[in-house]
């Protein structure tokens, strides 16, 4: 018999119905796997009894034949997302005990449909991290290790360190995660698996832990194209709760998912071949160029001219809106408290001992930029830089349909690497980043393996919400580059 | 005539603007849907988005929007159809976001103009900077514990609409009848109750005193200032302040400075060097918000008339003077009272029943005119019955407080009572010779030249027939049989 936790989420949906399998095996299959693979520390908070409670649920939904679109399916839910009764930490010290009275619209949307919880994911802390190394409750090992006897721990990228991981490793079918500069992209590119950020406003941010509000986007994780497209069609939609949410129909995107790019023009941005970048970067894009010829699309260059600035405005931008949005976090109301000797004294211990050194560098990051005689020169310049990158990308779309770029700079790389220079570390998502200022939808998709035998990705860039062609896209991709390799962990246990 | 102080120096002249804070009447706040009753026990009206809990978001509320623009219509002000909500950030413990979500460079309000009237009978224009709208914070408590502080959320998330004048005020008197006609306009039109006890009006007080003609000097702002009485202190004991300061050679120094009522001074809270940096940046979470023209033209539509239009009709159609018609446009409820008692009847008379007898009483009785014993229909009865001479004026004021015991109208009470005007002058000649006869040197004393005397015998006649006896007649007949 297949391995359970090796289905994907469409096969395993096919069984269910045909009763082939239960829920409650399936989850059980899971809760196992999720066991063998703690040493990952994908996992803030394990909920294996809520998981067995509605895959129980999900069983009597078959029996009477009322099962929803994703009956049965266990996902792990990054935790950023409120979940109702279940601890919410943001993996930070601050809400370490913080236990949500309301569910988050995602995952609501989730559950609605059926799909079950197999617990809360790590990410970085209030997802500020692009190697899932700020975490309060440890780092996230990606489950992909180098091929050359090199035993070192590999990141599993971040924020959605967690997600990407527990996906990889086989321990959840698909996964939530948020995406504010690349925080799915680059993971899923890091573990070998496909995420896709949507549009901008496609999926409520109601009950998602903010972290910077104009860029945080909601999305999902899984093992390939049409999964993420089957999970998408679950959870967005509009949300009157979330004044940012657009109100416009989702389209059915399995039903257009055909993964043909016939006639379709496929731009590749110049200004993404970066002095430095590695080799093995460049050509396994050169490669998917190739693919998407291949496959009967056009390949025309197009020009981003503002790429280059656009690191340095998601690094105004994204802290300025941090300062203000963790603001809340002051011991008053919930979360940590740590007492003083008066009000001050009681915020300062109390922010001081509940953040980590990356969110306090953001938040002083945001502080200065938006402080009175700098404001104009950074926050203001950073909201002009930002449309001028939105018009780039417009001007692009008047000539392509999508964009195919590296997703990354590197492959995973190793633990505690990068962390000498925040800068080396938010290079990461130099290809992630531009995308997320113009609100756009991006995928990533694995494309192969470098030299070490770890996966690299690359990244599909859409329309406004043409999410219907970055599936298309990628499945292309997907098809072509047959990406079968695993983490090694996975492969002896299937074998 | 200018108010002016006069120091040691010589004349001072105040200048001052007024910061407004008005609770924007809504049965939910400006961002969720929690209620906003005053009173209510602590933290009861408090959802998730005023706690600030993680993930949680702000909604704009439309009656709020539509609140907002009525108060700018009635302001006769320019209403902005594009306008933005930007967060203000500061940490206080009744501030659950961190930061309050206000209106900063682009407020849904701009220029307007607000007429006050003046106790001379004059009136000024005192010109409006702009209105924003914003979220209220919540209530820190200070005494409840030696060591504690408690906060309480109810108000944490209230629209308020932040009403900022010109530096056009040069008095006390100016500032109060400033406040009073800005109460009276959002009263009028249903948009903020303007109970300052209960804190849904507030006012900050910006001043500064320069020679006459000299340009503005540097001025100081007086918060907490939450009562027509106190802003009128609270600017008596600053412009004092601040000459002495000037006069003493001193400089004022800019500051926020803190309205003490219990021990009626100003103290300063922070400096200028000390002032918050707010790092206003527009609120991620709420797109710029637009207004069609559809929308001010509907809203414009439904506008009632405000009072100063009431003041000019009242004068105009009913020949009433600056005065009355001045006190009774001062309450909606009582122009509309006055009005529907004066519907096809002696106007004049009306306003002086409501203003001299109505008013007079609910007053001494502690009451309102909402919970009048007497309708301004019953009313309208009572002076029917003057103006047929049913009862004469000095009956009809027993009427009109039996009529407050009772509630009835003034037919039933002049019927049971037997109230009705003697107006047989057979009857009113029977009791004047009745009373000729008992007082015969009185008689002959006024044949003998006492004038005066006449009024001794209305006030026997008037007597005798219980009051009831036409005043006119007995004057009449009186005098003809006196003389004759």
């Amino acid at each position: 018999m297949t391995e359970l936790t090796n289905l994907t989420i469409s096969e395993a949906l096919a069984k269910l119905g045909k009763k082939e399998i239960s829920a409650t095996e399936l989850t059980q299959a899971h809760i196992t796997a999720i066991e063998k693979n703690r040493h990952l520390n994908a996992f803030i908070t394990e909920t294996p009894d809520i998981a067995l409670s509605m895959a129980k649920a999900s069983d009597e939904r078959y029996a009477k034949g009322t099962a929803g679109a994703l009956e049965g399916i266990p996902l792990g839910i990054k935790d950023l997302f409120c979940t109702k009764g279940t601890r919410t930490t943001a993996a930070s010290n601050i809400l370490n005990n913080f236990v949500p009275q309301y569910e988050s619209t995602v995952t609501s949307k989730f559950w609605k449909d059926g799909a079950l919880m197999l617990g809360k994911l790590n990410l970085d802390e209030f997802a500020m991290g692009s190697a899932n190394t700020t975490s309060h409750f440890g780092n996230v090992l990606n489950p992909w290790k180098r091929n050359n006897g090199d035993t070192t721990d590999l990141v599993p990228g971040g924020s959605s360190g967690g997600s990407s991981a527990a996906v990889a490793a086989r321990m959840v079918m698909g996964a939530t995660g948020t995406d504010t500069g690349g925080s799915i992209r680059q993971p899923a590119a890091f573990c070998g698996i496909s995420g896709i950020k949507p549009t901008y406003g496609r999926c409520s941010r109601w009950g998602v832990v903010a972290f910077a509000s104009s860029l945080d986007q909601a999305g999902v994780f899984a093992r390939n194209v049409e999964d993420c497209a089957t999970l998408l069609q679950s959870c967005a939609g509009h949300d009157p709760m979330d004044s940012t949410s657009a109100n416009l129909p989702v389209p059915d995107f399995k039903a257009l998912l055909t993964g043909s790019v016939k006639g379709m023009k496929i731009g590749i941005p110049k200004e993404y071949r970066m002095d430095g970048t590695p080799e093995e970067i460049i050509k396994i894009w050169d490669q998917g160029i190739e693919w998407m010829k291949d496959a009967g699309a056009e390949i025309v260059n197009v020009s981003l001219p503002h790429t280059e600035y656009a690191l340095p405005t998601y690094y105004i931008i994204a802290p300025a809106e941090c300062s203000s949005n963790l603001a809340r976090y002051d011991g008053v109301r919930y979360g940590l408290r740590v007492e003083g000797e008066n009000l001050i004294d009681q915020y300062e211990r109390t922010r001081a001992a509940g953040f980590g050194n990356e969110v306090k560098r953001r938040i002083m990051i945001g502080t200065y930029v938006l402080s009175a005689g700098y404001y104009d020169a950074y926050y203001v310049k950073a909201q002009k830089l930002r449309r001028l990158i939105y018009n780039d990308f417009m001007n692009a779309f008047e000539k392509v349909d999508a964009l195919l770029t590296p997703t990354a700079p590197s492959a995973a790389f190793g633990i505690g690497e990068n962390e000498d220079d925040p800068i080396k570390m938010y290079l990461n998502d130099v290809f992630t980043v531009p995308c997320s200022l113009a609100g756009l939808p991006g995928m990533s998709v694995p494309a192969g393996v470098d030299s070490l035998g770890l996966p690299l990705g690359l990244q599909i860039i859409g329309k406004p919400w043409d999410e219907v062609t970055v599936f298309n896209v990628s499945r292309a991709i997907e098809r072509a580059a047959n990406f079968t390799a695993m983490p090694a962990t996975v492969v002896s246990k299937a074998a | 005539m200018a108010y002016l102080i006069r120091g040691e120096t010589g004349d001072w002249e105040m200048v001052i603007g007024l910061e407004v804070h008005a609770q924007i009447t809504a049965n939910s706040k400006l961002f969720s849907g929690s209620a906003t009753d005053f009173g209510s026990e602590a933290n009861t009206q408090v959802s998730f988005v005023d706690a600030a809990m993680p993930g949680m978001l702000p909604v704009l509320n439309q009656y709020c929007v539509e609140q907002a623009v009525r108060t700018g219509l009635g302001l006769n002000a320019a209403v902005n159809k594009y306008s933005v909500f930007e967060r203000k950030n500061y940490f206080y413990p009744d501030l659950p976001q961190g930061y309050q979500i206000s209106q900063f460079l682009h407020p849904i309000v701009g220029k307007g103009v607000v007429e006050i009237d003046l106790p001379d009978g004059t009136t000024k224009e005192i010109g409006i900077t702009r209105l924003h709208m914003e979220q209220d914070a919540g209530k820190s408590v200070h005494d409840m514990h030696p060591k504690k502080s408690f906060v309480d959320l109810n108000r944490s998330g209230s629209a308020l609409m932040e009403i900022v004048s010109e530096p056009d005020i040069r008095s006390p008197e100016e500032a109060t009848a400033y406040i009073t006609k800005l109460r009276m306009i959002l009263r009028y039109l249903g948009t903020c109750d303007g109970n300052m006890d209960e804190g849904s009006m507030r006012c900050d007080v910006n001043l500064s005193m320069r020679k006459p003609g000299a340009p503005f000097g540097t001025r100081c702002e007086i918060k907490n200032v939450n009562s027509i009485k106190a802003v009128q202190m609270a600017i008596d004991y600053e412009a004092q302040r601040q000459i002495e300061v000037l006069e003493n050679g001193g400089v004022i120094k800019q500051e926020t400075r803190l309205w003490d009522p219990a021990k009626g001074e100003t103290r300063s809270m922070r400096s200028k060097e000390e002032a918050h940096d707010y790092r206003y940046f527009p609120d991620p979470d709420l797109l710029p918000l637009t207004l069609t023209d559809e929308l001010i033209a509907r809203i414009k539509a439904t506008l009632p008339e405000l009072p100063d239009e009431k003041k000019h009709r009242f004068m105009g159609d009913y020949g009433l003077s600056l005065y009355d018609a001045g006190v009774l446009i001062a309450e909606r409820e009582r122009a509309d009272f006055f009005e529907s008692a004066a519907k096809g009847r002696d106007a004049k008379l009306c306003a002086n029943w409501v203003l001299n007898e109505l008013l007079g009483r609910l007053n001494k009785d502690g009451k309102t005119l909402s919970d009048s014993p007497v309708s301004a229909e019953n009313l309208g009865g009572l002076i029917d019955r003057i103006a047929d001479n049913t009862i004469s004026g000095r009956i009809a004021k027993d009427v009109f407080a039996e009529m407050m015991d009772s509630g009835t109208t003034a037919d039933s009470i002049i019927d049971a009572k037997g109230l009705k005007q003697v107006t047989d002058t057979g009857a009113i000649e029977a009791v004047i010779d009745s009373v000729m006869a008992e007082n015969p040197q009185m008689v002959a004393d006024y044949r003998g030249g006492k004038d005066k005397l006449f009024g001794f015998f209305v006030g026997q006649v008037m007597k005798k027939s219980g009051g009831k006896a036409n005043p006119a007649a007995v004057n009449d007949l009186l005098k003809s049989k006196l003389d004759g």
